[in-house]
């Protein structure tokens, strides 16, 4: 295994390398630049010339992207025009609210995908099943943005059992007990939100997994040993067919970003999609380059974790 | 007289398809003794792991009909509980493709020792284990203890399949079903499985029901033949009397087209065409029809029936009373073969 994830680790770095560079040509092609912002338009163009020189404007391509990468490297990700402060602690406080609210989405996924797939499986082709892959598809087919509006307004404004915005109560005293449940309780409804309509892929995906797992010949051996149903689905057909639910894990993650975007701004909640958003809308560009860095080493991340998760339980994995 | 261990009797298996219902198996009627071979024979989708895993109750969404007496008891319609006492115990069965029949994320030792755990709770977790390497030892797996803890891609098809009949023999059971034991392994693999399937019916005295569709198999281990064509036993009996007198137009063409029948491609009549896939059998008439094209009208029957010819050697169809091979014979005069 560990073999297996060092050389799963070496991967990363092309990757990373790729997004560098994609990031690199991005942030060269929007308009305007680090000074445009910053600048009185009464100081003289020749002396806005002559800084952009300083700064290594003019430099060639690969001369600027060596020292934009090792301003990365040291952690230097620019200024924000906007907040006047420097972009990584401009998203500190962003990534923890959006790391929990991922994490509870995540979670919530699975708790309502995971049973239901497997119900689905099991019993395909009958009324339970088309019941759950019908709720699927519909929230399949459901956009994000207005379901989520529909649960603000119900939940949060109507029947007002959940707060409207932000991450925590205010007033609250970080580390307190009361602290963390008012976090808790302001990440519910978007989290909620968002895993009621991304159970999709992880139902339908177990479903046709224990569906396929089902009829194979190690199954029909098991049987012809003596074991239960219960045991046969235990033992042989879930683990089985949760394979390619860890494998998807990664793209899971990739998923949840781009919904994070949505949610975080529907339910007013400071993270990095939030974050990412305005800063668009602002013209903030050296955040949108930060925190677009980020969501592509998460992304990058994810798959790591999925790879590395499956060649645990996949000794087929394992070996190599 | 031979004790009888399994007796089938009318049994048909159907399976639906776009609201019908097909017979993958249709009115078969057999017996196994104890300390008995019966091999059934017969071409791929003819059937013959229709009707194994019928006997296992291995179908989950099929229809069955008739009668499976295991021991003297009715299993067709058990209760699952029932059913699973059974199977692994009093009966085991051995997979066609040792590649998909292991589960891959299970250590081979845990493999077999779950037919172990299933029907004996007393064994220990040591005891167990002692047992299992006892098990891999028996069907010539070298170096139990390691393969104990491997998992099922770390090895070669052949000890693969040892380890499925290990598994499928742990309980020793009173009888084996064995479909195509050997049909995936490589040539020189697939003499020593059988060896090693002989040398276990020797030290077991149980019944064994033998698939195949290689009669060089049927030869070297068989005591009685079952020949299937599409879902029906069209002939069976010891396997000395249907060697020397095969009297079914199937069988004879089985025997046809061994490969090392020298003369097989004189012969003018030797029968084309393969099994028809369920959906487009013959619904009415002898399903054996359209591959007789030949043959007079008279000679067919409408519904064949099985006729004993002699004690133990049934036939469906007297044909072979208008029709005895010689026909081919007259055909060689007519036209000379070259
Ligand atoms: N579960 C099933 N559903 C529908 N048709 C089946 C099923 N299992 C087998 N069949 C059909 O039954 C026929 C006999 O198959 P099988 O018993 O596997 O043949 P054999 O083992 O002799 O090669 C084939 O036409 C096959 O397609
Ligand atoms: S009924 Fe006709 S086709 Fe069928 S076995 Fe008899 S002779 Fe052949
Ligand atoms: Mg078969």
């Amino acid at each position: 295994m560990w073999k297996f994830s060092l050389r799963r680790i070496l991967i990363m770095i092309p990757q990373l390398f790729v997004l560098s560079v994609l990031l690199f040509v991005l942030a060269k092609m929007m308009p305007g630049d680090a000074l445009s912002g910053m600048i009185d338009p009464n100081v003289d163009p020749e002396r806005i010339e002559e800084l952009r020189n300083q700064l290594g404007f003019y430099d060639p391509w690969h001369v600027q992207y060596a020292s934009w990468v090792g301003d990365l490297l040291k952690g230097d990700l620019g200024t924000s025009f906007r907040f006047k402060m420097p972009v990584t602690e401009l998203m500190g406080q962003r990534i923890v609210n959006s790391f929990w609210l991922s994490l509870a989405t995540l979670i919530l996924t699975y708790l309502i995908a995971i049973p239901l797939g497997i119900t689905s499986g099991r019993f395909n082709d009958t009324l339970r099943d088309q019941l759950i892959t019908g709720y699927s598809y519909v929230g399949f087919a459901t956009p994000l943005f207005i379901f989520a509006l529909v649960m603000l307004w119900l939940f949060g404004f109507h029947l007002q059992w959940f707060p409207t915005s932000g991450s925590v109560a205010p007033g609250s005293v970080p580390g307190t007990f009361e602290y963390v449940m008012s976090k808790l309780y302001h990440l519910l409804l978007p989290a909620l939100s968002m895993a009621l309509i991304s159970t999709y892929s992880t139902i339908q995906y177990l479903r046709n997994e224990i569906v396929d797992t089902k009829q194979k010949d190690f199954i029909l051996m098991a049987r012809s040993k003596g074991a239960s149903e219960s045991r046969v689905y235990n033992r042989h057909i879930f683990r089985n067919s949760l394979l390619p639910i860890a494998a998807f894990f990664g793209y899971e993650i990739t998923l949840l970003i781009g919904g994070s975007i949505f949610i975080e701004n529907i339910f007013g909640y400071p993270g990095m999609g939030q974050l990412l958003l305005e800063s668009i809308s602002q013209r903030d560009y050296s955040v949108v380059v930060g925190t677009t860095l980020l969501f592509g080493i998460a992304s990058i991340l994810g798959a790591l974790l999925s790879d590395i998760i499956l060649s645990i339980i996949d000794p087929r994995i394992r070996i190599k | 007289m031979a004790e009888k261990l399994l007796e089938i009797k009318n049994l048909k298996t159907s399976f639906r398809i776009k609201d019908d219902y097909f017979a993958a198996v249709d009115d078969v009627s057999l017996t196994v003794n104890k300390n008995e071979v019966l091999a059934i024979v017969g071409e791929s989708g003819c059937g013959k792991s229709a009707l194994a895993f019928s006997i296992m109750g291995l179908h989950t969404r099929a229809k069955m009909e008739g009668n499976i007496s295991f021991k003297g008891e009715n299993i067709v319609g058990i209760s699952p509980s029932k059913l699973n006492k059974l199977r692994g115990k009093n009966m085991g069965m051995i997979f066609q493709d040792p590649l998909t029949a292991l589960n891959p994320l299970m250590e081979i030792g845990d493999q077999i020792g779950e037919a172990l755990l299933l029907h004996n709770k007393e064994l220990s977790k040591t005891q167990r284990k002692e047992k299992v390497i006892k098990l891999l030892n028996k069907v010539g797996i070298p170096r139990p203890e390691y393969v104990y803890e491997q998992f099922p891609h770390e090895l070669s098809g052949g000890m693969r399949q040892r380890v499925v009949i290990a598994t499928a023999i742990a309980n020793e059971p009173e009888l084996l079903i064995a479909d195509e034991p050997t049909t995936a392994l490589d040539v020189t693999i697939q003499s020593q499985i059988l060896d090693l399937i002989k040398d276990l019916k020797e030290d077991m005295d149980s019944g064994i029901v033998l698939i195949t569709h290689d009669l060089g198999v049927v030869a070297e281990m068989a005591d009685r033949v079952a020949v299937m064509y599409a879902g029906q036993i069209v002939e069976i009996a010891d396997v000395t009397t249907l060697f020397e007198e095969p009297l079914h137009p199937y069988t004879r063409s089985l025997f046809n087209s061994v490969p090392n029948a020298k003369e097989a491609q004189d012969r003018l009549h030797v029968i084309q065409g393969i099994v028809p896939s369920l959906q487009n059998l013959p619904r009415i008439g002898c399903r054996f029809a359209p591959r007789m094209p030949w043959i007079d009208g008279e000679a067919h029957e409408e519904h064949p029936e099985m006729h004993e010819v002699k004690p133990g050697h049934y036939v469906r169809c007297s044909c072979y009373k208008h029709f005895h091979f010689p026909e081919e014979s007259k055909e060689e005069e007519h036209h000379g073969v070259s």
